[in-house]
């Protein structure tokens, strides 16, 4: 059992916070209050080489694993979710559906400017209609020739509306399985093409440094080299982009719920009340125990999630463990913290009223809660 | 051109620091050690200087054994190799020590150019470049905050009280920079993978041919003779707007000479 990061995580680790501290946290609760894309923001990320983390070199990447790239969401969701989730989704939604699934001009073409944050990628999954039920997929994709021609809508495309937005990776219907269940493919569409064009963007109740919109395929036309992967095995992949995706979630929620412990230690320690720092009180003592505690056993859970997919075993179960037992933690933190900062909690001036509404999405995206315990119950061999 | 920057490790300023009672030195073991803030901009400068010219940056640091994770940070943001001068016998050395000690270190490195960071957040003495610069018998150009370098001429803006002069040298050349001189980078996992496999060159005393009776406390040019902590900082005055604010913040900045 190895004890510890090693010496290039934990300073990769200490980088991304001190960068979180210094230029993340000073300037965010502006942009969130706009509800404004901090661009200076993503750019900076990009020129750490955060957005190649996990990517080899070869296409502009660090040449790092995925935990790097949980370690940087971890310390970024710290100070705030809204810079994380954009990389979280730009990684693991944008790029590594191309990195993994991709031909290699595809790759070539892609990778690098995705790799420096130039350009963001996003992934084309939920719709209206359905999310992860993967049979609700409604968006199709028919050959027409040597072209795809894509009709449907896709709904909270996280990335999807920036103005360095490059390509969309969407989820289609192309045709019948054998079984009569939809065959489903990834296909490849890049801002700009004729036919896709963006909906209402959403007012959500968090996350609102980031850009989350809504996208319309209509007669939408692109090469049919632009199908990502195999046919109709769009569904295997996705799945696996999930798996993958909630470990990184889960370590953007043990952030937030770090975050939460950080700035009650620091307001316990400030604050009085009946002639006495609130920080002596047993009622915040426990809670802030209590806090550190689901902090400490989320993040082991990811540790522990994302080790056994390095190591190539099998992690789908330990994956959804992570992230249920995460956004839990990000959840009740957040609802604790704001209880230490009692009134002030309520405002926007300090980052606990920030982590109180971007706590909530977490319970939700990238599968439910209840779709994480669904997952777990079937891996567990329970009938589906 | 060869550059050679300065790295000092210094207590974080963000936790507490405290001063060993015995022998009035700062106590290195009991605060974080990170790279002086200004060394950063010097080890900031140094990577420019090499991407518009070429060469080699190397850090040179002097200082006990765990500075090395200083030495690390500094490689990873794209230093090529580093000189690391440790030896017990140059505890509390002085600044003209250090000077002294640090010129003999590079007497064993080509070096076009010397960057470091006009002060250390410890010591503030504001003085290694001078001295060092009158060590090696190289001109020193301190308080940059632009460096332009063109064959074997090098030119600055060195940071005055009213604004700014341009002073200019030959090569070989020490340099001492402020904060408005750049942006540091961070580190990127790439280069923090790659530092691990850069050399680190690590020289005793003997190795750097430092003569031991010109450092450490007991022959110091200088002596502490009594440490106090910082007063609490006394309340500052609040000035109140009743429409007349700006003139009165106006006033109080003048009559204390800030513009």
């Amino acid at each position: 059992m190895q004890h510890g990061l090693s010496a290039e995580h934990e300073e990769l680790r200490r980088t991304v916070a001190e960068f979180a501290r210094d230029h993340v946290a000073p300037v965010i609760g502006d942009y969130y209050e706009r509800e404004a894309f901090p661009y200076d923001l993503v750019a900076r990320m990009g020129r750490m080489g955060l957005f190649g983390l996990p990517f080899p070199e070869e296409h502009g990447g660090m040449g790092g694993d995925y935990f790097a790239l949980c370690l940087a969401l971890e310390e970024l969701a710290r100070v705030d979710s809204s810079v994380a989730i954009t990389l979280e989704a730009g990684v693991s939604l944008g790029a590594m559906p191309i990195h993994r699934f991709g031909s290699d001009e595809q790759r070539e073409t892609w990778l690098p400017r995705l790799c420096s944050g130039e350009a963001l990628g996003a992934f084309g999954l939920t719709e209206p209609g359905g999310g992860s039920d993967a049979s609700a997929t409604r968006t199709t994709a028919r050959l027409e020739g040597d072209q795809w021609v894509i009709n449907g809508t896709k709904s909270f495309i996280t990335n999807s509306g920036t103005d360095i937005t490059a390509l969309v990776t969407v989820a289609a219907v192309t045709g019948k399985r054998d079984d009569g269940a939809p065959e489903i493919s990834m296909i490849l569409v890049p801002t700009g093409t004729p036919g896709f064009s963006l909906g209402q963007r959403y007012s959500k109740v968090g996350w609102n440094a980031s850009d989350t919109s809504e996208l319309v395929f209509d007669d939408c036309r692109v090469p049919r080299t632009n199908l990502v992967g195999r046919q109709g095995r769009g569904y295997a992949q996705f799945l696996r982009v999930l798996d993958e995706g909630r470990i990184a979630i889960a370590a953007l929620a043990v952030g937030l719920a770090q975050g939460c412990v950080d700035e009650s230690l620091r307001y316990a320690a400030e604050r009085e009340a009946f002639g006495a720092r609130i920080g002596s009180h047993q009622a915040i003592q426990f809670k802030i125990a209590d806090m550190e505690t689901r902090a400490h056993t989320a993040r082991l859970a990811y540790y522990d999630a994302a080790s056994r997919m390095l190591a190539g075993e099998p992690f789908k179960r330990q994956a959804a463990i992570a992230k249920l037992v995460a956004s839990n933690a990000a959840m009740d933190n957040a609802r604790d913290a704001t209880q230490v900062f009692g009134g002030y909690g309520f405002t926007n001036e300090y980052p606990v009223g920030r982590f109180y509404r971007d706590a909530k999405i977490l319970e939700i995206g990238e599968g439910t809660s209840e779709v994480q315990r669904m997952l777990i119950a079937r891996d567990l061999g329970m009938p589906a | 051109m060869n550059i050679v920057v300065l790295v000092k490790q210094v207590p974080d300023t963000a936790t507490e620091r405290k001063l060993t009672s015995d022998d009035k030195t700062l106590d290195r073991a009991a605060s974080d050690g990170v790279i002086n803030e200004l060394d950063e901009y010097a080890i900031e400068e140094g990577l420019l200087l090499k991407e518009k010219h070429g060469g080699e940056v190397t850090i040179l640091t002097m200082g006990p054994e765990q500075a090395t994770d200083s030495i690390r940070k500094a490689l990873s943001m794209g230093a090529d190799k580093a000189v690391h001068v440790s030896d017990e016998a140059l505890h509390g050395s002085d600044a003209l020590q250090s000077a002294y000690a640090l010129s003999r270190a590079l007497g064993r490195i080509e070096f076009d150019l010397v960057v470091l960071g006009s002060e250390s957040t410890d010591a503030r003495t504001g003085v290694m470049g001078a001295a060092l610069a009158e060590y090696l018998g190289v001109p020193q150009l301190t308080l940059a905050d632009k460096v332009d370098v063109d064959g074997q001429a090098i030119k600055v803006q060195r940071l005055t009280d009213y604004g700014y002069d341009v002073v200019e040298a030959e090569l070989p050349a020490v340099v001492s920079v402020v904060e408005k001189i750049n942006e540091p980078r961070y580190p990127s996992f790439k280069l923090i993978m790659q530092a691990k496999k850069k050399p680190v060159e690590k020289l005793t005393i003997a190795d750097a041919e430092i003569d031991a009776a010109r450092v450490g406390l007991a022959n110091a040019t200088t002596e502490t003779v009594d440490v106090a902590p910082a007063p609490p900082r006394a309340a500052g005055t609040i000035v109140k707007d009743e429409g007349e604010g700006g003139v009165k913040i106006a006033e109080f900045l003048a009559e204390k000479k800030f513009v």
